[in-house]
């Protein structure tokens, strides 16, 4: 989370790292970091985590998650590990290790029209893809080919890549906007 | 800056290139840049990445939380027992556990072996570790790890030797400890050495970073901006020694991003419970009570072997340079 850190809080924002639940209540948005999903979802199940973060999210909480993140806010996945959970929040089907191995991870330039006209750099690390976008999410992003790679549903987003790794802002400045506009009118 | 190799691939054909600088690129897609290199391993950080053996060991591994696997044909205390050349794993061994689990594989090749490197880039592995617990094929120089693809992590017992494992490219550094003997000393000292190496660099004048520079036997650049930033720029995990879920979170406690555990799960009385108790206690590094509850009822911890009763020659960590 190191460097979603350097970027938050250079947006102005305080971080805090949440393993518990008491951290949970908290905070006023969640960034769900890279990592492995798996590793994710079985330490947040050993700590009793995966309800109050599902039900947070549900009940509002802006959460906005990159790679293992965007994994861990989708609905449905497939090509997950058996039992494997996730908190939910995007209506969406996200396919793990999409791209394949290490060695096809790869840096690229994206359009991302609610971002404005410049184009985002993204690093795309063992990246999952999103499959399907159902009724209640919007595509923010695809690749050349169509596939989409960015979603948000109201106060969910999530990103098959890392914007946070390549010095890009505007995501989390987007996303910031969220956290701010569900604080003030609380 | 040293050289960086990337390789541009577009629409099946792809084209080796050397540049003297990161540039950025409108280019439709960049594989193998420094920055996807360095982002996995940013991606593990917080994490346990397991040594294993057989698919059903890395099944274990997944379960419990790992982040990773290194897989292996012997665990580092099963090679300091039998003794022999240690080589590269058999290519069926790691396609098999590519084929059990979703998280990334590591595999390791000898010391200076470019080919066992070659091979494991074509196995699809997604980290190869250049490591000092097989045998050393090569007693002078290590791979040049820039032209490949598949990012490198490589072993380190001081700053200096981390910084020329960077300058040939690895994009991950773990510190050595002293594999296969379940003693804690070693990694202690090696990542307290390297942490205060680089305070020391941070703490000093411009003027004085050339001769520190010479003295680490490291190049320049990366010194002045170790100096300027007060960390490495890569994810640095420690290794060799840890058995126990304290083990590990002494380690984190010292400034590790991480842990690799080799022998300490899989040499111990139940692997199931141990594995996801050191999963807990690296996350939870800092709280005693989540560690204390993690190391009940585990069984058995590896059998151990003091580092001082292991003489000189036989010490892994002495391996590298």
């Amino acid at each position: 989370m190191g460097d979603h850190t350097a970027v938050l809080v250079g947006l102005g924002a305080e971080v805090i790292g949440v393993r518990r639940e008491r951290e949970l209540s908290s905070i006023d948005g969640l960034v769900i970091p890279g990592g492995e999903s798996t590793a994710i979802a079985t330490l947040a199940r050993a700590v009793g985590l995966i309800a109050p973060l599902r039900d947070a999210i549900a009940g509002g909480l802006p959460a906005f998650g990159t790679c293992a993140g965007l994994i861990l806010l989708a609905d449905r996945i497939v090509d997950g590990i058996p039992g494997q959970q996730t908190f939910g929040g995007l209506d969406v089907t996200v396919r793990r290790n999409a791209f394949g191995a290490q060695i096809d991870s790869f840096e690229t330039d994206l359009t991302v029209k609610a971002l404005g006209p410049d184009p985002v750099h993204a690093a795309f690390i063992r990246a999952p893809l999103v499959a399907e976008v159902g009724r209640a999410a919007t595509a923010l992003a695809a690749l050349p080919d169509g596939t989409v790679v960015a979603v948000r549903q109201g106060n969910v987003m999530g990103t098959s890549f890392h914007p946070e790794v390549t010095g890009e802002t505007r995501f989390h400045r987007y996303f910031l906007e969220q956290v701010t506009a569900r604080a003030v009118t609380r | 800056m040293s050289p960086i190799g990337f390789r541009f691939s577009c629409r099946g054909t792809a084209v080796f290139l050397t540049l003297g600088l990161m540039t950025e690129t409108s280019s439709p897609s960049l594989v193998g840049s420094n920055r996807v290199k360095r982002g996995l391993a940013e991606m593990l950080t917080g994490g346990v990445i397991m040594d294993v053996v057989t698919p059903q060991q890395a099944r274990i591994a997944e379960d419990a939380g790992a982040v990773a696997v290194m897989a292996l044909e012997r665990v580092p205390a099963d090679i300091r027992a039998q003794g022999g050349v240690a080589r590269m794993s058999a290519p069926d061994l790691i396609e098999a556990i590519i084929a059990e689990v979703s998280i990334p594989v590591m595999a390791k090749a000898r010391i200076g072996h470019v080919v066992e490197a070659q091979v494991l880039q074509a196995l699809g592995v997604d980290y190869i570790d250049e490591s000092e617990v097989l045998s050393p094929a090569d007693y002078v120089n290590h791979i040049d790890k820039w032209p490949f693809t598949v990012p490198f992590v490589c072993g380190a017992t001081n700053l200096g030797e981390a910084l020329r494992r960077m300058s040939e490219g690895a994009a991950m550094i773990r510190s050595k400890g002293e594999a296969g003997t379940g003693d804690i000393s070693e990694a202690t000292k090696h990542i307290r050495t390297i942490r205060s190496e680089i305070r020391a660099l941070a703490a000093m004048s411009p003027d004085e970073l050339y001769v520190a520079a010479k003295n680490l036997q490291a190049p320049y650049d990366l010194v002045a901006e170790i100096a300027e930033t007060g960390a490495l720029p890569v994810v640095l995990f420690t290794a060799g020694g840890v058995a126990t879920p304290a083990d590990a979170a002494l380690m984190m406690q010292l400034g590790a991003d991480g842990v690799f555990v080799g022998s300490g799960i899989f040499r111990s009385g139940d692997p199931e419970r141990r594995a996801a108790a050191i999963v807990k206690a690296t996350t939870f590094f800092d709280d005693a009570s989540v560690i204390a509850d993690s190391s009940r009822g585990l069984g058995e911890a590896m059998v151990g072997i003091s580092v001082r009763d292991v003489p000189a020659p036989h010490r892994l960590a002495e391996r590298g340079w």
